[in-house]
C-alpha cells in the first residue's frame, strides 16, 4: 500500500537523480579513492572504506559488549534489578545522536586525542593500525561511537531471542549438572545462535547508517588511511558534511553516494531480519 | 564427619576449569554492565553540568546572537522549528501508520501482508540521511527551495515505520473475543474495528506514537537537506521557507570554535533530552499503566 508505494519513490528519485553522474564515472565510481568534486573527479573508495573500517570497530566493541550485557540481565541480574537495568541500556538508545555528536566532539575527541590514542600509537611500534600522528578526530573514535549507538540495538533483541530457549533446554543443562555458564553455552547460546547473529547485523546497519555522530568526530579527510587514528570520512558523514555547498554534479555524485549507501544498509538489514524471523518462528 | 550427607554435598562440588570459566563468564557479564552504563552515565552527566547553567527564560524565548561569539540568545527558533515540524510529521504520519497497523491486523492476509510487513521491518532501518536526501531530490528540487513541510515529510517518513509496527504489536494484544462479541452482536465489520477494537488499543497506540514522535523529534541528518536552518525565529503558521530546528542549533553549536555558542549547544542539548525523555517516559507509562503494551 502507501508504504510500498513510498519505498518506491525513494529508490526511484534518488537513483534518477544520481545516475547520470554514476554512469559518466564508471566502475571508478567506486574503485576510485580519488575525491575533488572541483575538478570532477567522483572516486568515492575512501568513504566506503570508512564507512567499513568504522562499522568494523564498533563491532568489535559493542558485540562482546552487548551480548555479555543480554546474558546479564537474562540470567545473572536479580529479578528486581532486571527492569531497570534494561530501562538504563534502552535509555541509551533514547539519546538523539546529534548529542552523542556534541558530546563525542566536545568531550571524547580531547580526550581520547590527547591523552590515549597519543600513547597507544607510540608505544605500538609502527602496527600499521596504530600509526601516528594520532588525532582525536579518526575512525577509532567514531568507531567508539557507533559501538554506543550500536549496543542498545544488539543487547535489546539479544535479550528478546534469549527469552524465547524453552525452558526445557535449560533444565535439561541444569539436570546434567551444568554451572552458569555451562547452561549458557550448551542450551542458549546454539539456540539462538542465528537470533544474535540477526541481532549483531542491525546493531551493523545502524552503526553504517549513523550520520551526524560521526560526522562531527571523524575529521573529514577524503583519502585512504590504514591506521585507525586517522582522520576519514564514511559514506554518511560525508554526504552530511559536503551537501550544503555542493552544487551540481557534486550533489548528484552525493545523492549517488546515499543509494550505494541505502543498498548496503538494506542488504544487512534484510538478512538480519530474515535470521531474526527464523529464531522467532522456531517458536511457534 | 564423615556423614552421608556431607560426603555427597562434596563430590557434586564443582571444581578446578569449569568454576574458573564459570567466574570468568560472571566476570564477563558483570563487566559488560557495568562497561556499558559508563557511556550513559557520562553523557547525562555532562549535557546537564554543562547546559544547566544555561537554561533560563531567555533561552528558551530568543534566537541566538548575530555573532556566534557573543553570550546569551537562545535557541528559541529552533525550539519553535521542532515544534512545529513536529506537529504537521505527525498530523502526516499517525493517520497513515494508524490505518496501515489497523489493516494489516485486521484485513490483511497472505503474501502480501508478509510483504508489506517485512518492509515495514526492512523501513525502520534505513539511514536517516538517505530519507533526508530522498526528500531533497523529490521534494526541494521541484519546488525550488528549502521548507518546513518537506523536513515534515521526512520526519514523517521516519516516524512512519515505527508507529506502525508498535501499534500493529498492540492491536494484535487485543483480544479476538472482543472482536468476535461485537460481530455476534450484528455490528459491521469497519465499525467494530473503529468502536471496538480501537479503542480498546488506545492506550498502546498512544505509547506506540509519543516513541515515534521522541525518536523523529531527535534526528538532524532529514533537517539538512530539507530545511536547512534559519538564523529568524519564523511564524507559527510559515511553513514554506527555511526554518531551523532544535538538532540543528546543535549540531551547528557543536561544529563551531566559540564557546558561546558551544555552551549553547550543550543547553541546548539538555532541553532535547528532557523533551524527548518526558516523552519517552510519559509513553512507557501509559503502556505499564494499562498493561497494554510490553515495558
Amino acid at each position: 500500500m502507501v508504504v510500498l508505494l513510498v519505498l518506491g519513490l525513494m529508490i526511484y528519485f534518488t537513483t534518477m537523480r544520481s545516475l547520470p553522474v554514476v554512469q559518466a564515472t564508471g566502475v571508478r565510481f567506486v574503485t576510485s579513492s580519488d575525491w575533488l568534486p572541483s575538478a570532477g573527479h567522483l572516486g568515492t573508495l575512501s568513504f566506503v572504506y570508512g564507512t567499513l573500517v568504522t562499522a568494523a570497530v564498533a563491532m568489535v566493541i559493542a558485540v562482546p559488549v552487548s551480548i555479555g550485557v543480554a546474558l546479564f540481565l537474562s540470567e545473572l541480574a536479580p529479578k528486581r534489578l532486571r527492569t531497570p537495568l534494561a530501562y538504563l541500556i534502552d535509555l541509551l538508545a533514547a539519546v538523539p545522536s546529534v548529542v552523542y555528536g556534541l558530546w563525542g566532539v566536545l568531550v571524547l575527541v580531547p580526550l581520547l586525542g590527547n591523552h590515549v590514542w597519543g600513547p597507544v600509537s607510540e608505544h605500538s611500534g609502527g602496527f600499521p593500525l596504530f600509526e601516528g600522528p594520532a588525532t582525536g578526530r579518526s575512525y577509532a573514535t567514531a568507531g567508539i561511537i557507533l559501538a554506543i549507538m550500536a549496543l542498545p540495538i544488539i543487547t535489546a533483541i539479544t535479550r528478546e531471542v534469549i527469552a524465547t530457549v524453552p525452558v526445557a533446554h535449560r533444565e535439561a543443562a541444569l539436570a546434567l549438572g551444568a554451572t552458569r555458564w555451562e547452561v549458557i553455552r550448551l542450551a542458549v547460546l546454539p539456540y539462538a545462535r542465528s537470533g544474535i547473529t540477526g541481532a549483531v547485523m542491525l546493531g551493523l546497519g545502524r552503526a553504517m547508517g549513523e550520520t551526524i555522530a560521526v560526522a562531527l568526530v571523524i575529521g573529514g579527510s577524503s583519502t585512504i588511511s590504514a591506521s585507525l587514528f586517522h582522520p576519514g570520512y564514511t559514506m554518511a558523514s560525508v554526504i552530511a558534511n559536503e551537501f550544503p555547498e555542493a552544487t551540481g554534479d557534486h550533489i548528484n555524485a552525493l545523492i549517488g553516494i546515499g543509494v550505494l549507501l541505502f543498498a548496503l544498509t538494506l542488504i544487512v538489514n534484510v538478512g538480519a531480519r530474515l535470521l531474526v524471523w527464523r529464531t522467532a518462528r522456531k517458536l511457534r | 564427619m564423615n556423614d552421608p550427607t556431607e560426603i555427597a554435598v562434596r563430590r557434586t562440588t564443582i571444581t578446578g576449569r569449569r568454576r574458573a570459566r564459570n567466574h570468568a563468564a560472571t566476570a564477563w557479564m558483570a563487566g559488560s554492565m557495568l562497561l556499558a552504563l559508563v557511556p550513559l552515565v557520562l553523557i547525562l552527566g555532562y549535557v546537564v553540568s554543562k547546559g544547566a547553567s544555561l537554561i533560563s527564560w531567555e533561552f528558551v524565548s530568543q534566537a541566538e546572537p548575530f555573532s556566534f561569539n557573543e553570550r546569551g540568545g537562545g535557541f528559541w527558533n529552533g525550539i519553535k522549528g521542532t515544534i512545529k515540524m513536529m506537529a504537521l510529521a505527525s498530523v502526516i504520519a499517525i493517520p497513515i501508520g494508524v490505518a496501515s497497523a489497523v489493516w494489516l491486523v485486521e484485513f490483511g492476509r497472505g503474501w502480501f501482508a508478509s510483504a508489506v510487513r517485512f518492509i515495514v521491518d526492512v523501513m525502520t532501518g534505513v539511514p536517516s540521511v538517505f530519507v533526508g536526501v530522498f526528500v531533497y531530490s523529490f521534494l526541494v528540487l521541484s519546488t525550488g527551495h528549502f521548507s518546513t513541510w518537506s523536513a515534515s515529510v521526512a520526519l514523517a517518513l521516519l516516524m512512519l515505520p515505527i508507529i506502525v509496527k508498535g501499534c500493529e504489536s498492540v492491536l494484535l494484544l487485543v483480544p479476538d473475543d472482543l472482536r468476535e462479541a461485537s460481530l455476534a452482536l450484528g455490528v459491521p465489520r469497519w465499525r467494530s474495528v473503529l468502536g471496538v477494537v480501537l479503542p480498546t488499543a488506545a492506550p498502546g497506540l498512544v505509547t506506540a506514537i509519543m516513541l515515534a514522535v521522541a525518536r523523529a523529534a531527535g534526528e538532524t541528518a532529514p533537517l539538512l537537506f530539507t530545511t536547512f536552518g534559519s538564523r529568524v525565529v519564523t511564524g507559527w503558521t510559515s511553513f514554506n521557507g527555511p526554518d531551523s530546528a532544535l538538532p540543528l542549533l546543535i549540531y551547528r553549536g557543536a561544529r563551531s570554535a566559540y564557546a558561546p555558542a558551544q555552551e549553547r549547544a550543550w543547553a541546548g542539548a539538555l532541553v532535547l533530552i528532557t523533551m524527548i525523555l518526558v516523552l519517552t517516559i510519559v509513553a512507557r507509562l501509559i503502556a505499564t499503566r494499562t498493561g497494554k503494551v510490553r515495558a
